[in-house]
């Protein structure tokens, strides 16, 4: 049985990302209308959106300890803000400012935080051998931290993913692989593009614990990733867990989601997992319709002032591109 | 224009679906030719380098994929070495990294290896290019990186017209073909709109010969070489600098192998000065072997040192000022050829 505490704060994170999400696809529009332009608008390029994932990153990251290593993908919000990174700096970030986590060096899907040993990849999967070394270092150093890899499905198809797990495994490491499984890689359906149904199942073939978390349930995930969590704390290796989840937006902004229907998409925004949680807390009375009103209320807040401070913050010097190759 | 007019019906299209069009004519034509990547089905390419295709081929011809560049990149090789002639779509080129193996260690040497005995007929489509923020693993042109490796042909249209020709010929060339479309040149709707991505093309099958330049413009006081959006970057230039007095010859590699060198050497020498623009990183790459021709073929008839314009010796930059920064544009690229022209 989860405390309460901790039940409040896996709401409290869930909402935080999910009102951050909503936000950024606003601002992401600004310029893009009425001609949409990828180019324009104060955050150009490309916005992966984590809206309905909130459950994996709220659930595993509420298990993490100070010092514990996450990497994320090119849809990283949601993790970075469940892992504790500076909501500001990295808002900045996402608006290419001097203020941002990488003077706007990296961007969205960049972004690299050294005090929550936070990192993410635009490229899928390649995340993974990196938390696979993070833990590496852990393990060398006695550390007693772990490195949790966070990947999409589809990412389970690449080599990387593989080699990541029996490396990770050959060697003991403390690392836990987290695999968001939303049904889709951008247009692909899951079952178009892997040949199991349940990619927890590929745990087997590295000798390693697999679980399944099949509805998206951050109840369910925070146990099973404490389970794992002691596991690789208490030595004795990497888990691999995966999450049923859903992608309640396009794969990024933009995306008409022609290859999926109106109904599907609606249906997905019916089993909203925060919401449902929500009115579990109410039903329990873990916190009334008041206080949940009020973590709402308190995260629209905390977003409208990282987006404020993103905007006022001044651009890096151009020239500033032609610094920073080597260290 | 150096290739030869076809003589039917064109009609205008954009980049993309010139390019699709010659694909589709050659899957027509020979029933050994398929394709298969990423999102290339329902969804019809991210960059709709594929759109359409699925309804008139069925899903055992157009394959959407696992997102498993080895794999499917490396099947490819094999089905080209069995006498398919497949298209495999890498979506970015940045990705390159994920596959690079089956690319240049067995797409690119298997014909050599085998002593001649084997050929690998296929051709590997990929997006390259930035300039709208999608920041440093998705921004890359890199073909001077896959130039660079011997045994693949590498060709880079910059207009809808060369884009359905190229095509055409990567197919039908018995060798490996990596063909790069700049997300800047193909015609899309999301990105910043760009009047040359447009233009006539005709209708009936033709072949842009792979390994020839096109003089895009003629001039008789400084050449431009480049490829791609650059293309459109220096044509731009080459207005502003009539108004100057200044006669620029734009020249389009079209291909970085074969090099056309030839147009090259014939092109400088006319004009005597030279600039390369490259949206490649600058060192060890386009910009290099195209001066490196220029010395070794028209060394007595340059009236000053060859400039470049390139991409500098940094990873892509996020925020969208410090990329302008970066990018040589109509402005940069006018201003170094002035400087050329009055050195
Ligand atoms: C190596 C590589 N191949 C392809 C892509 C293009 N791409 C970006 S996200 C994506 C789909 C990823 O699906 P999944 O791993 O399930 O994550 P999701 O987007 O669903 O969060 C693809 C194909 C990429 N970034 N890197």
């Amino acid at each position: 049985m989860i405390d309460e505490d901790t039940q409040r704060e896996l709401l409290r994170q869930m909402i935080r990302a999910r009102v951050f999400e909503e936000a950024m696809a606003e601002v992401y529009m600004e310029g893009k209308t009425p001609a949409f332009d990828i180019a324009a608008g104060p955050v150009p390029g490309e916005m992966h959106l984590a809206a309905g994932q909130e459950p994996v990153a709220a659930g595993v990251c509420a298990n993490l300890r100070p010092g514990d290593a996450v990497t994320a993908t090119h849809r990283p919000h949601h993790i970075a803000l469940a892992h504790g990174m500076d909501m500001k700096k990295m808002t900045a970030e996402i608006f290419g400012k001097e203020t941002g986590l990488g003077h706007g060096k990296g961007g969205h899907m960049h972004l690299f935080d050294p005090e929550t040993h936070f990192g993410c990849s635009g490229i899928v999967a390649e995340g993974m051998p990196t938390a696979v070394g993070q833990a590496l270092a852990f393990k060398k150093q006695g550390k007693g931290n772990v490195a949790v890899a966070f990947f999409g499905e589809g990412a389970a198809n690449q080599g990387a993913f593989h080699e990541s797990l029996n490396l990770a495994a050959l060697w003991k490491l403390p690392v836990i692989f987290v695999c968001e499984d939303n049904a889709w890689a951008i247009s692909v359906p899951k079952d178009a593009a892997t040949a199991i149904g349940n990619n927890s199942d590929r745990a087997a073939a590295y000798g390693i614990p697999g679980a399944l978390v099949s509805d998206n349930d951050v109840t369910e995930v925070y146990e099973t990733a404490a389970v794992a969590l002691e596991r690789a704390r208490a030595g004795e290796g990497p888990s691999l867990i995966e999450v049923k989840t859903d992608r309640l937006l396009g794969h990024f902004q933009g995306d008409a989601q022609l290859y999926r229907t109106q109904e599907q998409i609606e249906e997905l925004e019916q089993r909203d997992a925060i919401r449902r949680y929500e009115q579990a807390l109410v039903e329990s009375e873990v916190l009334d319709s008041a206080e949940a009103l009020e973590i709402w209320n308190r995260a629209r807040a905390e977003v409208e002032e990282a987006i404020e401070f993103a905007r006022s913050s001044p651009y890096p010097a151009p020239e500033s591109a032609l610094t920073g190759v080597f260290a | 224009m150096t290739t030869a007019e076809t003589g039917s019906e064109t009609r205008l299209l954009t980049t993309s679906k010139a390019m699709v069009e010659a694909i589709a004519q050659e899957m027509e034509r020979d029933p050994s030719v398929f394709l298969m990547g990423e999102d290339v089905g329902v969804y019809g390419g991210i960059f709709s380098s594929t759109e359409g295709l699925l309804e008139r081929f069925g899903p055992e011809r157009i394959m959407d994929t696992p997102i498993s560049e080895t794999g499917f990149i490396g099947a490819a090789v094999g089905a080209a070495i069995e006498g398919m002639r497949p298209i495999a779509e890498l979506m970015f080129v940045d990705f390159f990294g994920v596959c690079m193996d089956q690319i240049y260690n067995h797409m690119a040497k298997i014909h050599y290896e085998s002593g001649g005995n084997l050929n690998v007929p296929m051709v590997i489509t990929t997006a390259m290019g930035g300039g709208y923020s999608d920041g440093a693993q998705h921004s890359q042109t890199l073909y001077g990186t896959f130039a660079h490796l011997p045994g693949m042909k590498i060709v880079i249209p910059s207009n809808p017209y060369d884009a359905k020709g190229l095509m055409t010929a990567a197919i039908q060339d018995d060798n490996p073909v990596l063909y790069f479309f700049h997300k800047g040149i193909m015609g899309l709707g999301w990105m910043t709109p760009n009047p040359r991505a447009t233009d006539h093309v005709p209708e009936a099958p033709y072949v842009v010969e792979i390994g020839k330049a096109d003089v895009k413009r003629s001039g008789s006081d400084v050449t431009i070489v480049t490829v791609s959006l650059m293309v459109h970057r220096a044509l731009d230039a080459a207005e502003a600098l009539a108004k100057d007095g200044i006669d620029a010859e734009v020249l389009d590699l079209r291909s970085l192998v074969p090099l056309d060198r030839e147009a090259i050497v014939d092109s400088v020498t006319r004009t005597g000065r030279l600039l390369v623009v490259d949206e490649d990183y600058q060192s060890f790459g386009m910009s290099g072997e195209v001066i490196t021709t220029a010395i070794e073929g028209a060394f007595d008839y340059l009236d000053a040192p060859p400039r470049r314009l390139a991409y500098p010796d940094v990873p892509i930059p996020y925020s969208n000022p410090l990329e302008q920064f970066c990018l040589p544009n109509a402005e940069s690229i006018a201003a170094v050829a002035r400087e050329l022209v009055n050195a």
